[in-house]
């Protein structure tokens, strides 16, 4: 799709046009991510998580494919083998802290982008199938990153796949089964290294192919923006190219900075010390705890601790353990449901004073307090805290938000894009940034 | 449809967690406190601070120390603990010269196959050998050490919450329990008159659990005699394994930090010159569209 303003690919050098006839992928480029794409004209800095963890989906695969040519699936010889890329291969250090906190550097953007999506309600029509193919990135995105953990086959990989693991051993009947054929033992064994090793290989390349679904679906309607006003007319846009590549590559150097300031100077500040101790099965660490960006949800399946009775019996009808996994799942799981929850005919957050106040003040400190409780010592109080974060998590997403935009008088919208932005509205959001039409 | 069937499951969530919480509010309403106290928890203590040449994003190996820091490993550790990760030709870069590296490396005895028999024997290291194991395997770790494994040290200061200050502190943190106080002036032994340490362990409050297995390796100024004259006070000698043992985590650290610097200067360059062209090329798009 494109607006009927959109610029056209027009090769110049007789090679390309020779190309464009024969396989028009330039074309196909221009058109994705050059002057072909026209985007409204006031995207802000919040738009630039998409680029940046597609950028981190390749940082990841290239300095990965490198590392799995030094590195051994082998029960045995796996922890030996990442202290020898360490080591003794040449740069191997710079390969797999780049790796490493290559993960965190993922998942923060990805992290950043999605609540962009929270806020502006990305999530609304006509833009769902984009926001359904996103949450299906970071459902394959955080078994790549787990999967990826339990490779150096250090005691929080060990125990980390053993929990999560067991957490299949929690659905009835086929719980014990289950987990036994996904593991391909009783313990996360040899076995279970050379599938996580083969899947964590593989599912990268999976999500890549989700990502080409994902910008091809948001390329029907076009990207959002902060005003939530669909574009109008051609002055509501500007080429993708040269405009939102400049201000993605800014975006990307200051991205840079930070991840290099983690990779070269504190490159395991965001990792356990356990996981330098080689795994044992016989060892149980003090603290399992996964990596910082599965905290929340962590922090979710823990606080589940009490079973679901008939109330003044001692029947249990579902025991806690499952009912911290549902909800665990569910939490993701909800986000499925976002464009059929929220019914506000407004996008964006910023037009939207009841919802804005939920979200800054209700779900945004909810996560930071599940994210720390998650990161703790399972007891108090840090449980009481996430069982007061999950029970609003839940409210949030499935009572709060559908019924907000019955209470909710939105503020008055711009006309459109143009008019947001060349402020002959004072209420515009984009007000400060604006210079006054002239 | 999509909201009722929500609506309904987010108030289940929501009341399986409040019950929870309610379950666990009352647990610490009727105990009167949040978790219980142990002396684990009152007493431990946190290391204390440490600095090292290498420490920070400027911080450099001070090869000197990290020579005294061997030493002390080579007299003292080493009779129980290994050093697996590394081997003598990486000491090299400790500032020892290709031929000391030769003799300290034939100084060790090492484990190797008799070439006319094909039995195991020993022979002296060669620069391409690895620290060899003080014990054959973890069984006869376990039946000379009081049931306990003395760990592989080489990634010792990052395998540890608090690093190489934990590795020093712990080193000179052995006291008597009897009359040990913690930061608020309590006494152990009053506050938990039951606490033993019991027969074969070490009482040391930087230790997680208060009690170690190892018996307390550092235990007279003098034990290692410096060949540079720096006075090995149990201290300095603490200090010195622990900065050696930063270098045996990780000892491609100073080249970490000498490449870090380079790459983050070329970036903030080049992050400036990339904000001032998306200046330029939107400057155009105003007068454009205006």
């Amino acid at each position: 799709m494109s607006f009927p303003w959109a610029q056209h690919y027009q090769p110049k050098a007789p090679f390309m046009r020779w190309l464009d006839e024969k396989l028009p992928l330039p074309r196909l480029v221009y058109n994705a991510i050059g002057g072909g794409y026209p985007v409204p004209r006031n995207l802000n800095y919040a738009w630039n998580f998409g680029v940046l963890a597609g950028f981190c989906l390749v940082l990841q695969i290239v300095t990965g494919v490198i590392l799995a040519m030094h590195y051994a699936a082998n029960g045995n010889v796996a922890f030996d083998s990442v202290e020898h890329i360490m080591r003794d291969v040449n740069w191997g250090w710079m390969l797999r802290y780049a790796h490493a906190n290559g993960a965190s550097a993922f998942f923060a953007v990805i992290y950043l982008h999605m609540f962009r999506g929270f806020f502006y309600s990305s999530y609304k029509a006509p833009r769902e199938m984009v926001w359904l193919l996103g949450v299906v990135i970071f459902l394959l995105t955080m078994a790549t990153g787990f999967m990826g953990y339990v490779l150096p086959w250090g005691q929080m990989s060990f125990w980390g796949a053993k929990v999560i693991t067991g957490l299949f051993g929690a659905i009835p009947f086929v719980g014990e089964p289950l987990q036994i054929w996904l593991l391909g033992g009783y313990a996360p064994d040899n076995a279970a290294l050379n599938r996580f090793f083969s899947l964590h290989f593989l599912l990268p390349f999976v999500i890549a192919g989700v990502i080409i679904l994902h910008i091809w679906a948001l390329h029907i309607p076009g990207s959002s923006n902060p005003t939530g006003v669909e574009v109008k007319s051609e002055s509501d846009t500007v080429p993708f190219h040269p405009y939102y590549t400049a201000k993605d590559g800014f975006g990307l150097g200051v991205f840079l900075i930070i991840y290099c300031a983690f990779l070269f100077f504190m490159p395991n500040a965001l990792g356990h010390p356990d996981n330098y101790i080689p795994a044992n099965p016989l060892s149980t660490p003090a603290l399992i705890v996964p990596e910082w960006y599965f905290w929340p949800f962590y922090a979710i399946l823990r606080a589940f601790t009490h079973d679901l009775t008939i109330p003044f019996t001692h029947i249990v009808i579902v025991e806690a353990k499952l009912l911290g996994v549902l909800a665990m799942f569910a939490s993701i799981l909800v986000w499925f449901f976002l464009p059929w929850l929220d019914r506000s005919p407004v996008r964006s957050g910023h037009y939207r004073p009841l919802f804005r106040k939920f979200f800054w003040f209700g779900l945004v400190p909810t996560v930071v307090v599940l994210g720390y409780c998650g990161g703790s010592h399972a007891e108090e109080p840090y449980l009481m805290l996430s069982q007061i974060a999950a029970a609003y998590y839940f409210l949030h997403f499935l009572v709060i938000l559908p019924l907000i935009s019955s209470f909710e008088r939105p503020e008055p919208l711009p006309f459109s894009i143009t008019e947001a932005v060349l402020g002959s509205d004072k209420k515009a959001v984009l007000g400060e940034n604006t210079t006054p039409a002239t | 449809m999509v909201r009722i069937i929500g609506f309904l499951v987010g108030l289940f969530f929501a009341v399986m967690a409040l019950w929870a919480f309610g379950t666990g509010l009352a647990t610490v309403a009727s105990e009167g406190r949040l978790k219980e106290v142990t002396a684990e928890s009152a007493f431990h203590r946190e290391p204390k601070a440490l600095h090292l040449a290498s420490d920070g994003p400027f911080g450099k190996f001070d090869n000197r120390q990290l020579q005294r820091g061997y030493q002390v490993y080579k007299e003292v550790c080493k009779a129980c603990h290994s050093l697996n990760h590394v081997a003598f030709r990486d000491l090299a870069e400790l500032g020892y010269s290709e031929a000391e590296v030769k003799a300290e490396a034939a100084s060790w005895t090492v484990p190797g196959i008799d070439p006319n028999t094909g039995e195991a024997t020993t022979r002296p290291g060669t620069p391409t050998d690895y620290f060899p194991k003080p014990f054959a395997n973890d069984i006869a770790a376990r039946a000379a050490n009081n049931n306990a494994i003395p760990p592989d040290l080489s990634l010792m200061a990052k395998a540890r919450e608090g690093g190489a200050p934990y590795i020093h502190s712990l080193l000179t943190g052995y006291t008597d329990p009897a009359t040990f106080k913690n930061e608020d002036g309590k006494a152990l032994k009053q506050e938990f008159p039951d606490f033993q340490t019991p027969t074969g362990l070490y009482f040391n409050p930087y230790f997680a659990n208060l009690n170690v297995a190892m018996p307390p390796p550092l235990t007279s100024d003098g034990q290692v005699g410096y060949k540079d004259g720096t006075a090995a006070t149990v201290d300095q000698m603490a200090t010195d394994v622990a900065a050696f043992l930063v270098w045996t985590a990780e000892p491609t650290q100073d080249k970490r930090h000498q490449t870090g610097w380079p790459v983050l200067g070329f970036l903030i360059f080049a992050t400036v010159l990339a904000y001032l062209a998306k200046k330029q090329i939107w400057a155009q798009a105003k007068v454009r569209r205006d």
